[in-house]
């Protein structure tokens, strides 16, 4: 209910700094719409967009279930790319069959040690995850500039240092039937697998104790620390494939274009979403529609494509202040309001 | 010098036909009660009987729905507490509204409305000494309230409202958290103060021995309604118990029973910081039998939440060892299930429950993992929590409410409904009764005795002496991090108790 009316107050406050303008915002949302949603391609040219999104999206959501707010899955993404992209030049002789599960996990791996280590700085030493997880996506950042300038760098790259270009044996293909990669199952699997861990198991209740008051968790003798280093863990493997999946399905090579901004929007997804993983599945897919309406709001409107960046921004912030409207409105928390 | 209102004297109160409702709620019902100049005037209650709505009525914070405040015999809108201020009215709340880092000339000046943008400290220094000497009971100006015992920050408080030019005060809950003697020392001296026509105050509490023994009136009221009252001389505990008390008979603490048995908890030799990380925590030796209850008493802030923390694992300890009948304990999940030890940490929505998970779900943190099994049985889960909040009364109107929408005494329920459940052999408590109401008390007293009666080694950390005196086998007090004293509890002597909590011992 909130963050629909903070989805609608964002699009509001943009509307009016498209008028600011002289821009109409009815076109621009006529734009957006038929960009993103119009049509058979437009559907999936949005889809391919979503797919690390809602990887991306999981990397904020799984350990905000545990009460940690991690904004830096854009450095798992972009170590996974590279691992991807490395491991898949090491296994350019072998099958498909054998390559592509070893890069999927050499991504995930990366991921998962990357926020992972945020959860255990967290646990183990009180490091403030927020900005950890932040800083350490630039880390992450230079750590690929450095590796595909220098140690990974394909000669044969000239304008864009990249890796050498991946085998056409290890390049992922589209879902049979779309022109859409398999990112998205997986993706769309990855968050149906997230609920099912979080709702109907006892680790994930277990998750959702630590989440909603670790003073109790610690009581009942929970494993926090374990929690908090799988959960991170987890979200970093999964942003990590996102990483897998634009080396192998869409790049063709690990280079800078990964860090492509995707992390950030997942942050945005998962917070619309309230964490919830089957959510994040319909979030993703509108965000992701906003972001493929870029190049066309570019050219008809004659406005910057950053433009949609102002609009997720202007989103961003009314989902941060309607989280202090919680149980302030009776008809969002009925139950409080009746004793004094 | 304007602080000091050029009007003195105790001024009365009375509100007429009070009713404050909250939506579909009445707090307050109709409630006419009258405070004369220069009375003491005692306010009891239980929990959500509406005295806090009645004095923040009073004092500006709400606006009652219907009815009139007479200030001074002079009909009064109080429209916030500033207004109220003006009036002469004033409160002291159940915690110190005191800076720890100035001193107690500091706060008095800075508590004014009106301190000046430029304090000429010699001025007010001389004035604050005229003002101290005037009054029945001093408080050294040049200390910092850090360093001031409860009772003497508890002094100040009143000080600070008299400086302010209080004819009125209220007074929640003001001894708290005071030793008894501490309480008694300032229950003396505002009973002085009303006596010599200084303030008139009306005091909320719980605690019938001071309504006794200082109070000259009292007004009893009952879900939101004034269900009597008078002469204070002229009541006896029981009657007053037996106005608070709804229609629900009190369950009585069950008689003991059984056989001391073999010990349960041991601590030998535990030494740990304490939370300021400055102090130590040193437990030579305690010791729970099955069978039996220890209470540690103390003032709170000497080590009894640490120990606690010692005891659920949640702060590390430098030495010594902690034995669960007789193997070493290391505060893991499997370890306290298997040993059938259990929690009830104080304020229980804050350290025992999620607030924003249901009623079911926060009585399946312990039980959810027993069988072993990856996935959750929601219907187990359901059909436990249904017969647990059946046999432990709580009130709620469904089982997928957030337990936060529960009243205290509920919460607590709740939480004795997942904690007590099943085979029990050590029960670690900490202040179970904490800010509840009188029915809630007496009943989950004795759902501690049965525990005891059934075998179960208890362990209570209490602030409340009544609580340890009433229900423990055996008395233990804790100060300065240390447990400073050990007695069999129908032999041990209250005074003897209070000497060791000042620490004087």
């Amino acid at each position: 209910m909130l963050p629909i009316g903070a989805l609608l107050a964002g699009c509001a406050v943009f509307s009016l700094f498209l008028l600011l303008q002289g821009k109409s915002p009815a076109e621009f949302f006529a734009l957006v719409y038929r960009a993103g949603f119009g049509t058979a391609f437009s559907w999936e040219n949005t889809l391919s967009r979503a797919a690390p999104l809602l990887l991306a999206a999981l990397c904020v959501a799984l350990p905000a279930r545990l009460g940690l707010v991690v904004i830096g899955g854009e450095g798992a993404i972009v170590l996974g790319g590279v691992g991807a992209g490395f491991a898949g030049v090491l296994l350019s002789g072998e099958p498909a069959g054998v390559a592509l599960p070893v890069m999927l996990l050499a991504a995930m791996l990366l991921g998962a040690l990357w926020i992972g280590a945020i959860g255990a700085l967290r646990h183990y030493r009180g490091v403030n995850e927020t900005i950890a997880s932040l800083l350490m996506a630039y880390i992450a950042i230079a750590l690929m500039n450095h590796l595909v300038e220098g140690p990974l760098r394909d000669p044969a790259s000239l304008n864009k240092p990249s890796t050498a270009p991946l085998n056409e044996a290890l390049r992922v293909g589209t879902i049979p039937g779309w022109n859409v990669h398999w990112g998205l199952a997986f993706g769309v699997v990855a968050c149906v697998l997230a609920w099912v861990l979080i709702d109907k198991t006892t680790w994930g209740f277990a998750a959702r104790i630590a989440g909603g008051n670790v003073r109790a968790a610690q009581v009942q003798a929970l494993p926090v620390g374990k929690l908090i280093l799988s959960f991170t863990a987890l979200g970093g493997a999964f942003a990590g494939m996102a990483g897998f999946f634009e080396v192998a399905a869409v790049h063709g090579s690990a280079n800078a274009s990964l860090a492509g901004g995707y992390g950030y929007t997942g942050i945005l997804i998962a917070f619309l979403a309230r964490h919830n993983p089957l959510a994040i599945v319909p979030v993703a897919i509108l965000l992701a529609g906003f972001e493929a309406s870029s190049g066309l709001v570019q050219r008809r409107m004659d406005l910057p494509d950053a433009t949609v960046l102002v609009l997720q921004g202007f989103v961003f912030m009314a989902i941060l202040m309607s989280e202090t409207l919680y149980g302030r409105f009776k008809v969002f928390a009925p139950e409080r309001w009746r004793t004094v | 010098m304007s602080t000091v209102a050029t009007k003195r004297g105790a001024i009365g109160v009375e509100t007429l036909h009070m009713t404050m409702r909250f939506g579909g709620f009445t707090a307050l019902d109709d409630c006419s009660i009258k405070i004369t100049p220069g009375s003491f005037h005692a306010l009891l209650g239980e929990n959500g009987a509406g005295k806090s709505t009645l004095v923040k009525c009073m004092m500006g914070f709400y606006h009652a729905t219907s009815g009139e405040i007479l200030v001074d015999r002079r009909e009064a809108r109080i429209t916030d507490p500033r207004a109220a201020h003006a009036l002469g009215l004033g409160m002291v709340y159940q915690h110190f509204t005191l800076v720890p880092s100035l001193t107690v000339a500091e706060n008095l000046v800075i508590s004014r409305e009106d301190a000046p943008r430029i304090i000429d400290w010699r001025a007010e220094r001389a004035d604050l000494q005229a003002f101290m000497d005037r009054m029945p009971f001093q408080v050294p100006l040049d200390q910092s309230v850090r360093a001031l015992a409860a009772g003497e920050k508890q002094k100040l408080e009143i000080l600070k409202q008299l400086y302010l030019g209080r004819r009125f005060l209220i007074l929640d809950e003001p001894t708290s958290v005071l030793t008894p003697d501490e309480a008694d020392e300032v229950l003396s001296h505002v009973r002085g103060l009303c006596q010599d026509g200084v303030i008139s105050v009306l005091m909320i509490t719980h605690k019938f021995r001071e309504v006794t023994a200082y109070a000259d009136q009292v007004s009893v009221l009952r879900r939101g309604k004034l269900v009597g009252g008078g002469r204070v001389a002229e009541l006896d505990h029981t009657d007053m118990a037996a106005l608070m008390m709804s229609d629900a008979t009190l369950a009585r603490p069950a008689p003991r029973s059984g056989m001391r048995g073999a010990p349960v908890l041991e601590l030998d030799g535990i030494t740990a910081r304490d939370r300021t990380g400055l102090k130590d925590i040193r437990i030579d030796r305690l010791c729970v039998h099955a069978g039996e209850i220890v209470g540690v008493a103390g003032i709170s802030g000497n080590g009894q939440m640490e120990l606690m923390e010692i005891l659920t694992g949640q702060r590390p300890y430098r030495s010594g060892e902690i034995r669960v009948k007789g193997a070493p304990y290391t505060a893991r999940r499997d370890d306290a299930q298997r040993h059938n030890i259990r929690f009830l940490p104080e304020e229980p929505l804050h350290n025992a429950c999620a607030p924003r998970m249901s009623v079911s779900d926060n009585i399946a943190f312990r039980s959810f993992d027993r069988h072993g099994g990856f996935w959750l049985s929601s219907r187990d889960m359901r059909a436990r929590a249904s017969d647990l909040v059946q046999q432990f009364k709580v009130k709620t109107t469904s089982i997928d409410v957030p337990i936060s929408a529960l009243s205290g005494g509920n919460v607590q329920r709740t939480v004795l409904a997942r904690e007590l459940s099943g085979e029990v052999d050590l029960l670690i408590i900490s202040n179970p009764c904490f800010g509840l109401d009188f029915s809630a008390v007496s009943e989950i007293r004795s759902r501690i005795m049965q525990a005891r009666n059934a075998g179960a080694a208890v362990l209570i950390l209490s602030e409340d002496l009544d609580e340890i005196m009433e229900l423990t086998d055996r008395v233990l007090v804790m100060s300065g991090g240390a447990l400073t004293y050990n007695a069999a509890t129908a032999e041990a002597d209250i005074a003897t108790i209070g000497y060791h909590m000042g620490g004087h011992a």
